[in-house]
């Protein structure tokens, strides 16, 4: 029986265990001289994870419910895997010049993403509180990874209380949850709102979702993200921007609809509010901002907003529009951070928008790349990230919410000015100081591999679309 | 030649990645070398289109050449033409080569301007052949981001504004249609807009006309008014219509030379193409409810705009203003929806887009020996350039609507089609006529004749053999079609007549199903 619940969550045990062998060995080694190494194999390690899971099939449930591996679960860790370990890769010459390649870092990546693994398969209250707080206590400590920064403390101490707080309210959504339904387990919650759930059990719902939205950074529990984004470094913004997006926003879909399926009524308008305001606060509050790791905050929070877009609608496709929102939002931040990642003037770090000054002349080919990248943020044919829009669009629709969609459009058309902002100035500004030329090959290769995938991925999508619609029929029966 | 649409669509592209893959360095020959290779692929795109023409059955309405293809999201990657797309086609891939022959002279960073053009080709083609409803959102909307970059990077002083105003107006108004599209693919489980075989097409699907509450009203025609609506706010601002017309003026002056013939000549023209193609056909009732009001918002347009081009001092602004007020006749001639309306609004539209082209041309080549676009910088030009004289002359005259040329026709049809359906809006709309011979003649007068005065005209020289090659093929147009419409009429003629009988069949349906109700 313990041999074939170990089975199903084979894939979580190995990257823990790697983790914790290299940071044995790497303590008693070499320590930062080891994390080159420790960053390639940590990535490798995930993409070997990520076909293993990918390859898998059917549905296993083990530790008598609490952990699910099904076709939703592997979509999500395949995404996480990928993100995390492209994330990893991009940043290992950035830490390395910048002083801050230390061993620990692809560990707690590799430990953060243990956790998003366990969140998504999560079948149970104790099970996703296991891996959110894994995950998070990981990414507290990156987000402070450099140390004698100022800003990057404070960036790791907001995240925390702040993080704190949210694991307060979600705790406390599930012990009213629990109260009321009596068991942790999803599919007894399910039991328990059959029929007209108890006013308790749907304030454990309310605290729950709140805890939720702060992890995917949905208004109005957003705050700590543009200060997160801005104190962290830029490859741990990248990471943040990523993977544990795609965990929570999984997490999210699995507990509205394994665990609250039944009363969808109940939880949608929550969700569509959660959007509609996430779309608008990130539209208009980006405007004004001039550092681009803000404004990618900003524009990370408004897409959140879209992909609860999909997630409000209570439907199997929109649980795959949301999936496939996220596999876009994914690639495009990846080839974005990328080239945050080669903002250097003198060798120091800028991330003033305005540095950018006429950067298409120098570089026409990298400016070109994030022509693509932003317009497919802004949601503008032909690039993928318009099909992502038109997905949740379709799925709000057909859901029922045609005001959601209507507000969703308008408030990409205010996002839309923001990215346009950073098109003016590396197009159409006057040429002042340069940033510095050239850029790693490895940022270079994700940078054009993201480009590329937005326009290509117009043919076909790579397929993707039928693996979203099996995860989503997974979730949702 | 089983995929000549794709070809002729596609060929633009593949000529803008030979230059962004091939063409290196910035140098005198690299920059001839980029000019060539653009005029070289939109020469041969015209070639190809040629053919379409010439195996195209006019007396056959339904959709020809048709492709299809498998895409994603259940969505199907077709394209065809009728008798309403393929003039518009035709003058896409007509212009072009002219478009980039105009831009020789320019030497800021040419590969990046001719590859802007060519996928702007691709673009604009796709539009008026796509038969999937998506599909044709995403090149109306894709075209926004060359000519973005057009007018920031080669347009004039104020030209960030210009560009921001021009793609923010007109993708709030195209988002509106995405959702419509959205809705009406829930609807009619399609997005096939015509040519789908056995199965539903858009154009001949029954929207709901059911009236339903809303915010305590009742919204008379229904689903399908909510429908016309939204697409309405899509094409009035790309067409663009009284009021929402702000964004061209500005967009016009700031562009380049080679930018705004392209807005004026082809752009616009999608907004009218869009009423066509989806107003009309997909929401018979909603446009019969909702024509009165389109036909009071042309009228308006029509003269006040010409009111408005009378007091500029900007010639690009003057012709921009009048293209507005062109644009009135042809969404005038639309929504009176019979069949001298329809013909002609679609032959004004081929007409502006030769004659507006044109006059943008001519306003070109005296700025770009002049540097400036002030009316009050010249004065006399007939004295230095009697060559460029004369072809002013011509378009000013098309613009006005002399007969003889083009631009008559249209007006003329398209008045013809409005007295029939609402005679006060035909009486307002004929004063623009006069309007129009107003500020065009005074134009004319003003840069053209009386003494040369200013000194620093005296060394101006006349055009070019470049230039005059560019001309001769637009003269030739405006007065082919002014002497032999029925080059045109012949063609879009079926295709429209099924159209209007289609409105008809509709509207009827739907006042014999409400005169039943009543009973």
């Amino acid at each position: 029986m313990l041999s074939a619940d170990i089975q199903v969550v084979l894939p979580e045990i190995v990257l823990a265990v790697y983790a914790m062998i290299a940071l044995l060995g790497a303590v008693y080694t070499s320590k930062d001289g080891m994390a080159s190494i420790l960053v390639w194999a940590t990535s490798a390690v995930m993409v070997l994870l990520a076909l293993w899971v990918g390859t898998d099939s059917g549905t296993q449930v083990a530790f008598g419910g609490m952990f699910v591996d099904d076709g939703f679960a592997r979509f999500a860790k395949v995404m996480i895997l990928l993100s995390a370990a492209a994330v990893l890769l991009m940043s290992e010459g950035y830490m390395l010049r910048h002083g801050l390649l230390r061993f620990e870092y692809p560990l707690l990546v590799a430990l953060a993403t243990v956790g998003m693994m366990v969140m998504v398969s999560a079948g149970d209250l104790m099970a996703l509180y296991m891996g959110l707080e894994l995950q998070s206590l990981a990414l507290y400590v990156v987000a402070s990874l450099r140390r004698d920064s100022q800003k990057s403390t404070e960036a790791g101490l907001k995240y925390f209380v702040l993080g704190a707080l949210s694991s307060g309210l979600l705790l406390y959504g599930a012990s009213l949850t629990y109260g009321f339904a009596g068991t942790t387990l999803f599919s007894g919650i399910v039991e328990a709102t059959s029929d007209k759930p108890s006013l308790g059990l749907l304030f454990g719902l309310v605290f729950l979702l709140a805890g939720f939205a702060f992890k995917v950074s949905a208004a109005p529990f957003h705050m700590w993200t543009p200060d997160v984004y801005e104190g962290s470094p830029t490859p741990v913004t990248a990471f943040f921007a990523t993977a544990p997006k795609v965990a929570a926003m999984a997490l999210f879909a699995r507990v509205v609809f394994d665990a609250f399926g039944g009363i969808v009524g109940d939880w949608q308008q929550i969700v569509a509010f959660l959007s509609v305001i996430s779309m608008f606060l990130g539209a208009v509050a980006a405007i004004g901002q001039t550092n681009i790791k803000r404004l990618m905050a900003y524009s990370s929070i408004a897409h959140m907003g879209f992909a609860l877009m999909g997630l409000a609608s209570g439907t199997a496709f929109g649980v795959q529009a949301m999936l496939i929102y996220m596999a876009i939002y994914v690639t495009m931040n990846i080839g974005t951070f990328a080239f945050i990642m080669s903002m250097e003037k003198d060798g120091r770090v800028v991330t003033d928008i305005a540095s950018l000054n006429m950067y298409s002349k120098r570089e026409p080919l990298k400016a070109g790349a994030m022509l693509f990248l932003l317009f497919s943020l802004a949601g503008v044919p032909p690039f993928l990230g318009f099909f992502g829009k038109l997905y949740v669009l379709r799925a709000a629709y057909e859901g029922g919410l045609a005001w959601l969609a209507i507000a969703g459009v308008v408030a990409s058309v205010i996002g839309a000015f923001y990215y346009l902002r950073i098109v003016y100035f590396m197009y159409f500004g006057e040429e002042r100081e340069a940033l510095d030329p050239g850029m790693s090959p490895v940022l270079w290769g994700f940078l054009m591999a993201s480009a590329a995938i937005m326009l290509g991925g117009v043919v076909n999508m790579f397929g993707i679309e039928p693996m979203a619609a099996f995860a989503a029929a997974a979730l949702v029966n | 030649m089983g995929n000549l649409l794709s070809l002729t669509t596609f060929i633009p592209l593949l000529g803008a990645a030979i230059l962004a893959l091939f063409l290196r360095g910035d140098d005198e020959a690299a920059q001839r070398n980029a000019k060539w290779v653009a005029f070289a692929t939109t020469v041969f795109c015209f070639v190809v289109s040629l053919f379409i023409l010439f195996e195209f059955d006019p007396s056959n309405t339904d959709f020809q050449f048709v492709e299809d293809g498998e895409w994603l999201l259940g969505l199907r990657y077709r394209m065809g033409v009728d008798g309403i797309s393929i003039l518009f086609v035709m003058l896409t891939t007509f212009l072009m080569p002219l478009v980039i022959a105009s831009c020789w002279d320019v030497t800021t960073r040419v590969k990046e301007y001719m590859i802007a053009f060519l996928v702007l080709e691709t673009l604009m083609l796709g539009v008026f052949m796509a038969l999937d409803m998506v599909l044709f959102y995403l090149f109306f909307e894709a075209g926004l981001i060359p000519m973005f970059l057009i007018i920031g990077i080669w347009g004039g002083k104020n030209r960030i504004y210009a560009s921001f105003k021009f793609f923010l107006y007109t993708f709030l108004g195209s988002v509106l249609m995405l959702v419509a599209m959205v809705a009406m693919f829930a609807q009619a489980g399609t997005t096939c807009i015509g040519g789908c075989g056995d199965g539903v097409s858009l154009l001949t699907y029954n929207f709901s006309s059911e009236a339903f509450p809303l915010l305590g009203m009742q919204v008379m025609g229904g689903m399908q008014t909510m429908l016309f609506l939204a697409f309405f706010a899509s094409f009035a601002v790309k067409m663009p219509m009284w009021p929402v017309h702000t964004w061209l003026p500005d967009a016009h002056v700031q562009a380049p030379t080679a930018g705004s013939v392209v807005l004026a000549a082809i752009l616009l023209k999608m907004g009218g193409y869009g009423f066509l193609r989806f107003s009309l056909p997909m929401f018979p009732v909603a446009t019969d409810i909702w024509a009165p009001l389109v036909l009071w918002m042309s009228a308006i347009a029509i003269v006040y705009t010409s009111l408005v081009a009378l007091v500029q001092s900007d010639m690009k602004k003057l012709i921009a203003y009048s293209s507005v007020a062109h644009m009135g006749y042809v969404t005038m001639g639309i929504f009176a929806v019979n069949q001298q309306g329809l013909d002609g609004a679609i032959f004004q539209m081929i007409s502006h887009g030769f004659v507006s082209g044109a006059l943008f041309l001519c306003v070109g080549v005296i700025y770009d020996r002049m540097h400036t676009r002030e009316i009050d910088a010249y004065g006399g030009l007939v004295n230095r350039m009697p060559a460029y004289a004369m072809i002013f002359m011509l378009f000013t005259m098309a613009n006005v609507g002399l007969p003889g040329t083009s631009g008559f026709i249209g007006e003329f049809l398209t008045l013809m089609g409005v007295f029939q359906v609402n005679t006060w809006v035909a009486m307002v709309a004929t004063t623009g006529v006069i309007l129009s011979a107003a500020y065009a003649l005074w134009l004319y007068r003003r840069v053209v004749m009386g003494d040369l005065i200013k000194e620093a005209l005296r060394s101006i020289t006349d055009m070019t053999r470049r230039e005059r090659a560019i001309f001769a093929p637009l003269v030739f147009m405006t007065l082919l079609l002014g002497v032999y419409p029925a080059l045109v009429t012949d063609i879009i003629g079926p295709s429209v007549s099924a159209l209007v009988d289609h409105v008809d069949v509709a509207v009827a349906d739907y006042d014999a199903a409400s005169q039943f109700a009543e009973n």
